[in-house]
């Protein structure tokens, strides 16, 4: 069953249908998908959450086997049937000729074996090589992803890696046998920025040193466009658009492409122009700072921050994982007390205030949650969380609690009606619309919002971006807006502070520290987010070599 | 480490010592007369007095419970009347029934236990895993649910049920295993193997199903986990993900678990003991209790204290040991 096809492409698929049972009926998740992939060349498999592009990335390793997925059709990768191979035939295909990198790096690696030793099992099953020499090419390959110091990390255990690393190692692991193909699922969604540029140029770099193929999924438009020579877009299943990437990205043929680039967040764009006229300072923060963990393990998780944070404004937080933004973020809502420092609210300290004596100012400062799923009590259903912090308060009747948060659904774009459900009835962007509206409900003057888009796809995304904007005028809100996507945090800024490490290394106008950024930690942040041109995205990936060989 | 198991060390000692004197307070201040107790039924009113002076019961309560930790810590000398005895650290004091010190009392019959603690757990870790890997591996179908119902009934049926039916058909009926008695492993290590094998299958059997279940559960989760994904993906086969990723990854708790039980059981396995006729700790607790034996009640209750703080110390530390993950502070 080996030699090629009868195309000579390394993947051919055709007519490709995956049903999943589920209880209630059978779920199609990929429906009639056909392509081809040549040796050495590189295709984006892009689409929004449910659109069948993990499903059909899984396919081309034959991993539904044993699930109870139904596949119809035909994937032939590297001369193997996928679909009817033995498995044995199969278990030759994986990892030797064919191999997987998945999104998850943090959980994608066994924590209970040296990363070395991991790699080199894979090598020893399709080689059958001694330990000896497995351990070798382990070595090698960590080596050549870039692991610094690769001989003595080989033997550490995945939990003593940072994120970035554990990719590379997965990467590395991938790589061992010299596969003819890379399959990348998300690869880099779980990743900071600057990690993201780093994993992304790694597999441009091997690719064209390896000559392998690649076939890299994505929900990210921009992740795509420095990346592959051809996108197919996906939509239920369904293709929507295939063509080489400069074409697609630069000249959309179908509408659902361009509604899906219309809403990607540009980083150059600014938002619309505001004026901020009421020169009050709504929030001020000085010196603040808070400790995690005791004494010999304490952490210092924000340090020494000062800001301030006029009425109506919108205060834009951008920083990696691990810089604090979120521990600022509920500081400034007093859902956590502050180690040091003090936090002024409206010319009140309410630094050290007893929760007792804060009570009157929590309706004052709210907060949107990241993750809608996990944020809303899932056996209450959304009106009566809508309600809640409006009891809490006691000032009104049931009857007007009632109506009020009829009243605020409608708001957000949801159906008073449907007061009665419960969160899992709902989609992941409805849900974050009645975490939005369960914050708007005591009428706070002060919003923080943690990543509220972060979960969602960018059409959605789009959406609820839009509505905030609109709530802001509407309620005269002062926002501040927490994210690691920079350019999210440029639509809705007026002004924008860049943490690290715990501290704000950068604070001023939105356009300032966009357009010409000061701090080298800023330039560095938005010169690793990804850009939608493909020849802007080469041009900046031979900056950043450039760079780095310096 | 070492932090972690010196600070351990010391709340195994705090706990042991608020444990001495609790049981101190409930079984010699309880009402009742432990100088009518210790003398016996036939004794007289100058008898029992004179008992009374002799066990210190006199004594105000805070210098009895003194006495009681000091003969733990260093021993102390009984006077009876013509003799003086001399009871060596940790001292318990003596039996009511028949002035025996309890320390020899339970050294004695901790080998038995030790005994049947041991082997039983070999076996139930044998039978648990093995059963509860086979039931995760055939996950939905026959095997499984044959296995599942082998074990609930398992957990359900008391080992005195279980025991009985073995030595009926064992013993009784195919005359295969010789009726239970203890044989210690010193004078004939293969009678106390013979001897003890049909306890051994009774306590492992009721045990095992609480392994396989975990084992099976432990088993599903991590088959489920990200990694399992990442190896069947690169083409491991199913025997090398089994054995050498999903079966790691499952045991950790089942190890802190036997580790637990191990410990436990010293305790005595009372019905077990009580069942087969073996002369172990449990026994010996089930008899001092029907005789109101205050010294010996109150000295198993301290050992078994002893050892199940031991072996959860000895649980967290393993654990720790199987999962490099968890640090010890």
């Amino acid at each position: 069953m080996t030699g090629a096809g009868t195309t000579g492409a390394l993947v051919e698929v055709d007519g490709l249908t995956i049903d999943f049972p589920t209880q209630s009926g059978t779920v199609r998740a990929v429906d009639g998908l056909g392509f081809t992939l040549e040796k050495g060349k590189a295709l984006g498999l892009v689409g929004e959450s449910g659109s069948g592009k993990s499903a059909t990335a899984f396919s081309l390793l034959g991993l539904h086997r044993g699930t109870g997925a139904e596949l119809t059709g035909s994937v032939r990768v590297a001369g193997t049937d996928v679909l009817n191979a033995p498995d044995a035939e199969l278990r030759r295909l994986r990892g030797a000729r064919a191999a997987l990198v998945f999104q998850d790096p943090l959980s994608s690696l066994d924590p209970y074996y040296a990363v070395g030793d991991q790699i080199a099992e894979v090598y020893r099953v399709h080689t059958g090589a001694s330990r000896k020499a497995a351990r070798r090419r382990a070595v090698e390959s960590l080596d050549r992803v870039g692991i610094p110091d690769a001989a003595r990390r080989a033997r550490a255990r995945p939990h003593e890696f940072s994120g970035g690393m554990r990719q590379r190692a997965l990467i590395a692991m991938a790589l061992s046998c010299s596969p003819d193909l890379l399959v990348a699922d998300e690869p880099t969604t779980a990743l900071d920025v600057t990690v993201q540029a780093q994993i992304l140029d790694l597999l441009h770099e091997l690719r064209t040193e390896t000559g392998m193929a690649l076939l890299l999924v994505t929900h990210d438009l921009g992740v795509v466009a420095g990346s592959v020579d051809d996108v197919l877009v996906m939509r239920e299943g369904r293709e929507v658009e295939r063509g080489p990437v400069d074409r697609v990205l630069g000249a959309p043929g179908r509408p659902y492409t361009r509604e899906l680039l219309g809403a990607v967040p540009r980083l150059e764009a600014p938002g619309p122009p505001r004026t901020v006229s009421d020169p009050e300072i709504l929030v001020s923060v000085d010196g603040l700072g808070r400790d995690f963990g005791r004494r010999g393990s304490r952490v210092r998780a924000v340090e020494d921050v000062s800001l301030e944070i006029r009425r109506g404004e919108t205060l834009g937080v951008v920083g990696e994982s691990g810089s604090g933004k979120t521990t600022l973020g509920r500081m400034l809502v007093r859902l956590l007390e502050p180690t040091s420092g003090r936090l002024v609210l409206d010319g009140r300290d309410i630094t050290r205030l007893s929760e007792r004596r804060l009570r009157p100012f929590r309706r004052e400062m709210q907060m949107v949650f990241q993750d809608p799923a996990s944020s809303l009590n899932p056996r209450r259903c959304i009106g009566e969380s809508i309600a809640d912090p409006l009891r809490a308060e006691g000032a009104l009747t049931e009857r007007e609690i009632v109506a009020r948060a009829r009243e605020l659904l409608e708001r957000v774009g949801l159906d008073p009606d449907w007061y009665e459900r419960h969160p899992h009835e709902f989609s992941g962007g409805q849900r974050q619309r009645v975490g939005i509206a369960r914050a708007l409900a005591p009428k706070p003057r002060l919003l923080v919002c943690d990543e509220p888009v972060s979960a969602l796809d960018v059409t959605t995304q789009a959406q609820v971006m839009r509505l905030l904007g609109e709530l802001r005028e509407e309620f005269g809100l002062t926002l501040v807006f927490i994210a690691h996507d920079l350019a999210v945090v440029r639509q809705v800024s007026d002004r924008v502070a860049v943490m690290r490490q715990g501290r704000v290394v950068e604070q001023g106008a939105a356009d300032a520290v966009y357009d010409s950024p000061r701090h080298p930690y800023t330039k560095g942040l938005l010169a690793a987010v990804p850009v939608l041109d493909p020849r802007e995205s080469a041009a900046r990936r031979r900056a950043r070599r450039a760079l780095a060989a310096n | 480490m070492t932090g972690h198991l010196l600070r351990r060390l010391a709340g195994m000692v705090l706990v042991l010592f608020a444990l001495s004197a609790l049981v101190y307070a409930l079984f010699y201040l309880m009402p009742g007369d432990p100088a009518r107790l210790a003398c016996g039924p036939r004794c007289n009113t100058i008898q029992v007095e004179s008992v009374r002076g002799q066990l210190g019961l006199n004594d105000p309560v805070p210098a009895q419970y003194w006495h009681f930790l000091q003969g733990i810590a260093a021993g102390h000398d009984y006077s009876t009347g013509t003799s003086v005895q001399h009871c060596g650290a940790p001292c318990f004091g003596l039996s009511y029934q028949n002035d025996q010190q309890v320390t020899d009392l339970i050294t004695q019959r901790l080998p038995v236990t030790g005994s049947l603690a041991l082997g039983a757990m070999v076996i139930w870790l044998l039978l648990g895993i093995g059963t509860g890997l086979l039931s995760a591996l055939r996950r939905g179908g026959l095997t499984e649910r044959v296995l599942t119902l082998l074990t609930l009934a398992g957990t359900a049926t008391p080992v005195f049920i279980v025991g009985l039916l073995l030595m009926m058909l064992f013993c009784a009926h195919l005359r295969w295993l010789p009726f239970p008695t203890y044989v210690p492993f010193t004078e004939d290590p293969e009678q106390w193997a013979w001897n003890l094998l049909l306890p051994w299958v009774a306590l492992a059997l009721v045990e095992s199903a609480k392994y396989a279940r975990l084992t099976r559960s432990s088993m599903l989760e991590t088959l489920a986990e990200d990694h399992i994904r990442t190896f069947r993906a690169h083409g491991v086969g199913e025997r090398g993900i089994v054995g050498r990723h999903a079966l790691r990854g499952a045991l950790p708790p089942v190890i802190a678990l036997s580790a637990l039980d191990f410990g436990t059981m010293f305790g005595g396995a009372v019905l077990t003991e009580s069942m087969f006729g073996l002369p172990g700790v449990g026994q010996l607790l089930v008899r001092s209790v029907k005789a109101v034996d205050l010294p010996v009640v109150v000295a198993l209750v301290l050992v078994t204290g002893f050892f199940v703080v031991v072996a959860n110390a000895l649980a967290d530390v393993l654990y720790a040991v199987a999962d490099r993950r968890v640090v010890l502070t």
